[in-house]
């Protein structure tokens, strides 16, 4: 069997479909909206009642929007936006263009959309550092601008022999070839360093260091002490909205609005989505996919299936792993997912307050409100946040990346009352000598204790809490381990890599069969690139049946 | 100098604005929300280019909750009497006469050339009452049109301060404090009371969204102001400066007089003039065949319309995303976003190699609700049609190049709610 399979059906299977897309996330209902604007009849079956996967927007309580997972527009790439004319659909991403980092001693760092505000705030805490921002940002956009392309295209398939792969990998050649020496040489400081080494290259300061630091341990077993948190920093400055890059959207409505747009812009392409369809298997002859079976017994045919289900579901769960090539298997099963993070989301009567930004009487003066909050004042916090998760428990002082979206966006919540999203990390999946049910409360009183030490009173303004562990986001998005991104973005699982070795190009071993999560290049995160790139995979290998 | 020093002791207020540069009736309390201090002049008043570092949260405030934008330096004049309604018919461009009390009109006036001079909205208070606001003085020009008229022109423009308070959520606001306003079509205006202070509210505006404009004395400005903050504070309003206006008005396709177009009696050449089909506002021009209304500038708009049209058409212009993004990845650099609009004009080509133009962008800006670079701007008439493909020059490392664009209908953003009559 060669990847090269074209996409032919057994003529016996009538069908209403011409590709079946298994699961509702994101990056399933891009692939569904490309495959559909390509002419496919398509289908999009999503286990829950919603679409959205992780990106879902949810009321628990009447009137408050809860972001249950993923609460950000991250790293979307904007051809997505424009090739699937999301802007009529009703994309419309708010820019959260402030950040608030508390430094631990009741001051703060504001940074915002000015630049030369944000240099002057850096210089009130410490002058050396005002000039080392500037060249911060310089060195990071250089490599982003290095690697931007390697997030557009497919992975080039450095251990195949066909002539289409060898031209990638010249591309890829030539491309490398033509960045810098400086700015490679950069590249590879982040891809295998620690984020406290590349920050300590610039910066004196430990909040600003602190500040920076945060993205690079979002969602990943890393602290930023360690080799590899520097690949997580800069896979989160890999985003760009309205041009900024590493900037981050709040859609309006929430992630789970954006993924209604998707929705809308799917089905008017002509994509059908059937909810509360839980997709058992991919049925297959000969060795090719020929549909699905649902588990009510039902069974739907089409020439195409694309998993936007994380790899150990795609590999193992949908098919049998015993008709795959044994290195494939061995290398799914050796994937790391090991989710660390934790989400605790509040419904709040009323604004937080930072004593050393009171409020105004007019309700003004939020600015510090109208981004993300991020509490970690040092690296040296994030990293003892660490310690506990190398060792199965969770952070007694955690690292929280909050937001509060109804600053941004007042339909999240009833007028007066706000909803705050909170990314709580560590809080690894396995927890050793207990269990996520019997923690679940003291864990959000955990974070709930780091709120109250930065914004007194906070208790008082709980009107709702919900606690979602990552036993909570595995059994409800599937997401193997509650990992966030489908699979750790650790150096072996990147790139031509991810999601294995010689299958990081959207096919599998089985002809028709392809994947689309965020566990192939360049997932996770809101971004969109994998069920695109796969899309395309699918439109070349039928036009090439053809 | 013992003088100047008598002057900022702390018992008087410091000169902050000299007696030429003066401040709006809300401006004690905007300022108070203002942690920028940055403003520009416009018509001898300060005006807040932003009130917060980030005017993003300004923009966004406008298109998704509410903003409250302080437009109290537009010029303003009362025009009353038993022929004003005559006069105001052979000054302005719409047919004021279809216009019954209650309803207000944006209009244009012109030069006896049918160039256009100056843009405006008037509000019909009675039969014979209107406020007419400008962007500029036009008490001259007035008085010097009204001839034997029984009409009177008075320049009410510093009895009054106006507060634009725009936005999906603009109506809950006002109408929680004044309820007639829930029920105010586009263009219809109510006088009303908001905290005791008598107001007009008029569903107008500048941003091409839902919005009102609140007219109110001087002397009531910040009772005024203060309920509509209040009102607003679970909203998530805020004020919004110069800096989001220009987003919102380039998405609107809200023309600005010395950006669009040079007021005609102030032009050096007819190059810089336009008429009133050139400026995009052909729409107005459904009367000018009516025998029983001349007014300045209508026998040569007529003789315009009448002989081969108008030179220009006014269109949106779209900037091809894509092509503006590879233009500058392949000359190594990270494309630019133009969140100000350029200062300059962009010259419109009908294809790359430049060898004939065939029209110019007044203005451009990066639109976050559309996510791409749109503009307003100038074709031949013949290329007006939406969806025209153009190549925009640009420069790009010191030299010029073309970006791909096309034309698009105006306004390029159009909210329903803009002119729904419910939420």
């Amino acid at each position: 069997m060669t990847e090269r399979d074209g996409a032919e059906h057994p003529a016996d299977l009538v069908t209403a479909y011409d590709a079946i897309v298994v699961g509702g996330g994101h990056n399933g209902l891009v692939n569904a909206a490309y495959l559909a604007k390509a002419g496919l009849r398509t289908l999009v079956l999503e286990q829950r009642d919603l679409v959205g996967g992780a990106a879902v927007t949810e009321q628990p309580v009447p009137g408050f929007s809860f972001t249950t997972f993923s609460y950000a527009l991250s790293l979307l790439r904007p051809e997505i936006v424009h090739e699937l004319d999301l802007v009529r659909h009703g994309f419309l991403p708010l820019m959260m263009p402030s950040s608030f980092h508390p430094t631990g001693d009741g001051g703060y760092l504001l940074l915002g959309d000015d630049h030369d505000q944000n240099v002057q705030e850096i210089r009130r805490h410490c002058p050396h550092d005002a000039d080392a921002y500037d060249r911060y940002h310089h060195d990071l956009d250089r490599v982003v601008q290095a690697v931007q392309p390697l997030f557009d295209n497919p992975p080039p398939d450095v251990f195949g022999t066909d002539p289409d792969d060898q031209a990638d990998v010249a591309w890829l050649l030539k491309h490398l070839g033509g960045v810098d020496r400086s700015v490679m040489h950069d590249v590879v400081r982040l891809l295998t360093g620690s984020a406290a080494d590349w920050l300590e290259d610039y910066f004196r300061h430990e909040a600003v260091k602190g500040f920076h630091a945060s993205s690079s341990i979002i969602g990943s077993k890393v602290g930023p002490m360690s080799p590899g948190s520097g690949l997580v920093l800069l896979f989160h400055k890999m985003g760009q909205h309205d041009g900024h890059l590493g900037s981050w959207a709040f859609h309006k409505g929430g992630n789970g609005g954006f993924t209604q747009v998707l929705a809308r812009a799917a089905t008017a392409f002509g994509a059908e989505i059937r909810l509360g369809a839980r997709v058992a298997s991919v049925l297959t002859r000969e060795d090719r996919a020929v549909g699905v079976a649902l588990e009510d017994g039902a069974e739907l045919h089409a020439p195409v299936v694309v998993s936007a289900l994380d790899p150990r579901r795609t590999f193992l769960d949908l098919v049998d792993p015993r008709r795959l090539p044994s290195e494939l298997v061995d290398s799914v099963e050796r994937m790391r997912f090991r989710g660390v993070s934790a989400k605790v989301n509040f419904a709040l009567d009323g604004l937080p307050v930072f004593p050393a930004l009171p409020p105004r009487p007019d309700g003004g003066g939020v600015d510090h409100y109208g981004g993300f909050l991020n509490i970690g004042p040092t690296i040296e916090y994030v990293e003892h946040a660490f310690d506990a998760a190398k060792y199965g428990w969770y952070s007694e002082r955690p690292f929280i990346d909050a937001a509060i979206q109804s600053v941004v966006d007042p339909d999240m919540a009833p007028p007066g009352k706000h909803v705050m999203s909170c990314f709580v990390q560590y809080a690894p999946y396995e927890l050793r000598g207990s269990d996520w049910e019997a923690e679940r409360d003291r864990f959000g009183d955990t974070a709930q204790a780091v709120l109250e030490s930065h914004f007194p009173g906070f208790g008082d303004l709980v009107l709702h809490r919900q606690v979602v562990t990552p036993v909570d986001i595995e059994r409800v998005t599937g997401l193997t381990e509650g990992n966030i991104f489908a699979g750790e973005l650790l150096a072996p699982q990147m790139y031509f890599f991810r999601p294995a070795p010689g299958w990081s190009r959207y096919r599998t071993p089985i002809a028709g069969y392809y994947q689309c999560g965020s566990g192939t290049h360049p997932g996770g995160c809101v971004i969109g690139s994998p069920g695109r790139l796969a899309g395309q995979r699918v439109l070349r290998d039928l036009a090439a049946a053809r | 100098m013992p003088a100047l020093a008598a002057r900022w002791s702390p018992r008087s207020a410091p000169p902050t604005v000299s007696r030429v540069i003066r401040t709006t009736p809300f401006h004690e309390r905007l300022k108070a929300l203002d942690s920028q201090g940055l403003y520009t002049h416009w018509q001898g008043r300060l005006s807040a280019l932003r009130y917060s570092p980030a005017p993003k949260h300004e923009y966004f405030a406008v298109r998704s909750s509410v903003g409250v934008f302080d437009t109290s330096p537009l010029s303003k004049y009362r025009i009353e009497g038993p022929d004003a309604e005559r006069f105001l018919a052979g000054v302005l461009v719409r047919d004021i006469r279809a216009c019954p009390p209650g309803r207000g009109q944006y209009t244009l006036w012109c030069d006896d050339r049918g160039f256009v001079m100056e843009d405006g909205v008037v509000l019909r208070h009675s039969p014979t009452e209107f406020v007419l606001t400008a962007a500029r003085p036009n008490h001259g020009r007035l008085t010097d049109l009204a001839g034997r008229l029984r009409v009177r022109v008075e320049d009410v423009s510093d009895a009054s301060g106006m507060l634009a308070v725009q936005g999906p959520r603009s109506r809950t606001v006002l109408a929680g404090l004044a309820p007639e306003v829930a029920a105010l079509p586009v263009f219809a205006h109510t006088p009303t009371s908001v905290a005791g202070v008598p107001v007009t509210v008029s569903r107008t505006g500048y941003t091409g969204d839902l919005g009102y404009e609140v007219t109110v004395p001087a002397d009531g400005a910040l009772d005024v102001l203060d309920a509509v903050l209040e009102a607003g504070r679970d909203h998530g309003l805020r004020p919004f400066g110069e800096e989001a206006l220009m987003v919102l008005r380039i998405e609107a396709g809200l023309p600005l007089l010395d950006v669009e177009w040079t007021n005609s009696r102030l032009a050096f050449t007819d190059e810089q003039r336009v008429t009133p089909s050139e400026l995009g506002m052909g729409w107005m021009l459904r009367g000018v065949e009516d025998p029983t209304r001349p007014f300045v500038g209508r026998d040569a708009i007529r003789h315009e319309l009448a002989t081969g049209g108008p030179r220009w058409a006014t269109v949106g212009l779209v900037v091809d995303p894509a092509n503006w993004e590879r233009l500058h990845r392949e000359a190594g650099l990270l494309p630019p976003v133009h969140e100000h609009p350029l200062p300059y004009e962009s010259l419109l080509y009908d294809a790359p190699t430049r060898d004939h133009q065939v029209g110019y962008v007044t203005s451009l800006v990066y639109s976050p609700v559309l996510q791409r670079h749109v503009g307003l701007a100038r074709v031949r008439p013949e290329l007006a049609s939406p969806g025209t493909r153009l190549q925009l020059e640009v420069a790009v490392h010191h030299g010029t190049t073309t970006v791909r664009a096309c034309t698009a209908t105006l306004p390029l953003f159009d909210p329903p709610r803009r002119t729904a009559r419910h939420d």
